[in-house]
């Protein structure tokens, strides 16, 4: 009964593939099964949009006459990372601006970029024989660049947690604005439509997998940064937090800036919306029940953001079903409830991938390696040089 | 018994204080002030709500605009640059009035500014910079 990723490939070459979102597929296992659905589907979408800080863009400006051996660089005043070769760059999503502070970063010229906007281009070097200009100003635009793609260290958080704040005062966290005395709560993932939650174990998305990334095609480059799989797992085999993480890579020429966004949290800094959708190949009745999660059966666990250390402890656990209604219980008490990810995009993203699928425009790649189903993160500890 | 909610602006030669206070004394009216932005010689600005008999309010108010004081309708002070929002629902975690919602079945910022109370908690909130509360 199983199905090989070539067989798939052929029917959406042919027309014939069928598609479904990730929250169509949910209905469809719910109403079927997971045996029936593996025969009538061939690909599940998913999709998220939140704020993925660990995000950022190489670029490469091209040489000026005479050459410059850039050291440090600014793009519309946010200071951008020139350590790598005379004109490569990488601009890193929450860098701040040296004029607007967290205002105006890295994400908003990413998005700038994207737009086709003009950006101002200012760098400085110490000058060398080969490279002997020191100052540079002019303006660059992606169609002005020799290359410019993003390559996001980690992005699709498997699961993430649920954050509020048991302390007397409003908080300001990556997390949102978090009022005191548990006075809210808020939560980022797309729970049954997120990538990772639709292919818990990883056995389709993998290194070198073909995806939707800022509405243009990316891959799946590398484990992401913080990759931890070996979470606690509830018995359909989601994680009941963060677990696994991809580093994804992607052309930004593509893109469009409905599916990325500069933003800003107040008194914590920049971040950028990524949008990230992942096609999941119906391989079989495991694949199946894996993409026909739902949000009743995906948890995450609540932490206090008030308490500023890595290892707080969890004040319960709450499904997406609960978090998507609005309320929770905290301590018996109701509390308020938000998403920082958006919702609606994560459908459109989950949809827009769905349609490239069913128009043939899109073929599904398996992974040229598997992601790491074990491992753990770990801290960083204190040492004082002695006995190292 | 009506409930009124104003934005009062004050000119700098207006001390704001006693004429909140001249709202209770002379009119019997409660006046709450919901938010205020008060800087020293300059312009005040205040969100108050008014309880009391409609017709004291309505007289108080005239007062309030012979004294030299702008009084406007609170709720119509709240924008959202609408096109460029991605409801993601972030504003909606500090708005306790529920004004702003995100919700199925399709997930879009709703904003209901009759609710509003202008308390601009979701000025910051919104990563995108787009609300902005005008005093
Ligand atoms: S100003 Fe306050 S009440 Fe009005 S929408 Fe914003 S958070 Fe809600
Ligand atoms: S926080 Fe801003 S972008 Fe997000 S839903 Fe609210 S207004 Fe829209």
């Amino acid at each position: 009964m199983a199905k090989t990723l070539e067989d798939i490939n052929e029917r959406i070459r042919k027309g014939d593939a069928v598609v479904l979102t990730a929250e169509e597929m949910t209905e469809l296992v719910a109403s079927e099964g997971a045996a029936k659905a593996a025969r009538k589907v061939d690909v599940v979408t998913t999709g998220t949009f939140g704020p993925m800080c660990s995000s950022g863009a190489f670029v490469n400006f091209g040489h000026s006459e005479p050459p410059i051996k850039m050291s440090k660089v600014w793009l519309n005043d946010v200071p951008v990372c020139a350590d790598v070769a005379a004109v490569d760059a990488y601009i890193g999503a929450t860098a701040m601006s040296d004029t607007e502070g967290m205002a105006y970063g890295g994400a908003h010229v990413i998005q700038d970029l994207i737009e086709g906007k003009w950006v101002k281009l200012k760098a400085t070097a110490y000058g060398t024989d080969c490279y002997p200009r020191r100052e540079i100003e002019t303006w660059v635009n992606k169609d002005t660049l020799n290359q410019a793609y993003l390559f996001n260290p980690r992005n699709a958080y498997q699961n993430y947690a649920c954050a509020t704040n048991g302390s007397d005062r409003t908080i300001y966290t990556y997390m949102g604005v978090l009022l005191p005395n548990f006075g809210n709560a808020t939560y980022c993932s797309a729970g049954q439509l997120s990538p990772l939650l639709n292919d818990p174990f990883y056995r389709t998305i993998g290194i070198g997998t073909r995806i939707f990334l800022g509405g243009g095609h990316g891959y799946v480059a590398w484990q992401g940064t913080q990759h931890k799989p070996s979470a606690p797992r509830s018995p359909g085999g989601t994680p009941l937090g963060p677990a696994g993480t991809l580093a994804l890579i992607g052309d930004i020429r593509e893109m469009d800036s409905r599916f990325i966004r500069g933003a800003r949290f107040h008194r914590y800094g920049v971040s950028i919306y990524v949008g990230v959708g992942i096609p999941i190949p119906v391989l079989d009745e495991e694949m199946a029940a894996f993409t026909g999660v739902s949000d009743s059966e995906i948890f995450t666990s609540i932490f206090d953001y008030s308490q500023p250390t890595r290892s707080r402890d969890p004040l319960g656990k709450v499904s997406y079903a609960q978090l998507r209604s609005g309320t929770i219980e905290i301590d018996g008490r109701k509390t308020p409830c938000a998403p920082l990810s958006s919702y609606r995009v994560a459908r459109d993203i989950a949809g827009e991938l769905k349609r490239w699928i069913t128009e043939g425009e899109f073929q599904l790649t398996g992974p040229v390696e598997l992601l790491p189903t074990e491992g753990t993160v770990q801290g960083l500890d204190i040492r004082d040089g002695e006995g190292i | 018994m009506a409930k009124k909610r104003l934005v009062l602006t004050f000119p700098p030669e207006v001390v704001e204080r006693p004429v909140v206070a001249m709202m209770v004394k002379e009119y019997d009216v409660i006046t709450n002030i919901l938010r205020a932005e008060i800087h020293e010689g300059e312009i005040g600005r205040m969100l108050v709500e008014l309880e009391g008999d409609a017709k004291r309010i309505r007289e108080g108010v005239k007062h309030l605009k012979d004294l030299g004081v702008q009084v406007e309708d609170a709720i119509t002070d709240i924008e959202r640059t609408e096109e460029l929002c991605i409801d993601c629902g972030a504003c909606t975690a500090v708005c306790l009035t529920k004004a702003l919602k995100v919700g199925a079945p399709d997930w879009e910022l709703q904003l209901d500014k009759d609710r509003c109370i202008l308390c601009g908690l979701c000025v910051d909130a919104c990563p995108l910079q787009l609300i902005t509360v005008k005093f």
